[in-house]
């Protein structure tokens, strides 16, 4: 297990978990947020290769900018 | 041109300032300046710019003035409820500053008309409601390298950034949000704190003007994320999607002309 910081929160993970796998477990929908790891967004593309880190401090930041689909 | 006595007085303020100067100013009163949406993020950017002096703001909105929206689209009064938004706004900027020159759009931005409006301003501040427009401004701007800044809000806070995809390590508003998210919401049905919709609206004045002064730290390749219960702001780095699909085909393409000029 590995400790990081979610939301300014303290929790522990499992070592070798993705972004992707996070969101998965937060049942957060990735095309509806973005993720800020240690004060920078992360690039959607790479979701699947980061690991995360012991240490991590993630930020789930909510796309905003208007509520009309297309 | 040489500003006059009422200029002198009028932006005194503006002039004393040595990061602006006599100089600053002018260029201000030169400067062209495209708002998308007069709405909760457009009336204190354009009101803020009309008071700066910024010579031309063009302004699109196809909206009518609604009495719901007065509680923070402050460009707007009661006795213009039922107004044209593009009619209401020209006549507040008229009333702070004729030195301002106002063009009003009143439609949609579209595919239809986007190139055609947009080529002819220095830089653009979306303050619009979805992100279809969000979009169709990030890929005008791309295709006539002309920086944006863009602002959302949301019930109790917000977000600002200042995007310049076209150059060479900065991201463009895909990188960010690459696809539409869906609904999450917006101000009719969700609700907002007005004031709320002051602080990023006049924040966006503020990175405006200095990106038409090149002054300080340009937002491009960071987010600004306001937190009004919290009352936190926090400015992170945004970087560039190296697999954007929007941009990435643009640097790259100034990638090699780089290398081949070495």
């Amino acid at each position: 297990m590995i400790n990081i910081t979610l939301n300014g929160d303290s929790h522990k993970i499992q070592k070798g978990q993705s972004l992707f796998d996070l969101l998965q477990d937060l049942k957060l929908d990735p095309g509806k947020v973005a993720v800020e790891r240690n004060l920078e967004i992360v690039p959607k593309s790479t979701y699947q290769d980061i690991e995360i880190d012991d240490g991590d401090r993630l930020e789930i930041v909510h796309f905003i900018g208007g509520g009309k689909t297309i | 041109m040489i500003l006059n006595d009422d200029q002198l007085d009028r932006y005194a303020r503006h002039i004393i300032l040595k990061q602006v100067g006599g100089a600053g100013q002018k260029k201000l009163l030169g400067a062209r300046v495209l708002v998308i949406g007069a709405g909760g993020l457009g009336s204190p950017l354009i009101l803020y710019l009309a008071a700066a002096g910024v010579g031309t703001i063009g302004v699109i909105d196809d909206d009518i003035v609604d009495l719901s929206n007065l509680q923070r689209q402050i460009i707007h009064t009661t006795d213009q409820v039922g107004q044209l938004k593009t009619d209401s706004a020209k006549e507040m900027i008229k009333r702070i500053n004729p030195d301002v020159n106002i063009i009003r759009f009143t439609e949609r931005f579209s595919k239809g008309n986007a190139e055609d409006i947009v080529r002819d301003y220095d830089i653009l501040a979306d303050g619009c409601d979805n992100f279809d427009t969000r979009f169709l401004v990030n890929d005008v701007c791309l295709k006539l390298k002309i920086p944006f800044v863009s602002a959302a809000l949301s019930q109790f806070d917000g977000q600002i950034s200042t995007f310049k995809g076209y150059l060479t390590g900065a991201p463009c508003y895909r990188c960010f949000i690459p696809q539409h998210p869906g609904n999450v919401g917006n101000c009719a049905e969700a609700g907002i704190l007005g004031a709320v919709a002051g602080v990023l609206g006049s924040l966006q004045a503020v990175e405006i003007l200095k990106e038409l002064l090149d002054l300080g730290d340009s937002l491009a390749g960071r987010l600004l994320l306001y937190d009004g219960l919290s009352a936190v702001t926090r400015t992170i780095k945004l970087p560039k999607d190296p697999e954007c699909p929007i941009c990435k085909e643009i640097t790259l393409v100034q990638k090699n002309n780089l290398g081949a000029k070495k």
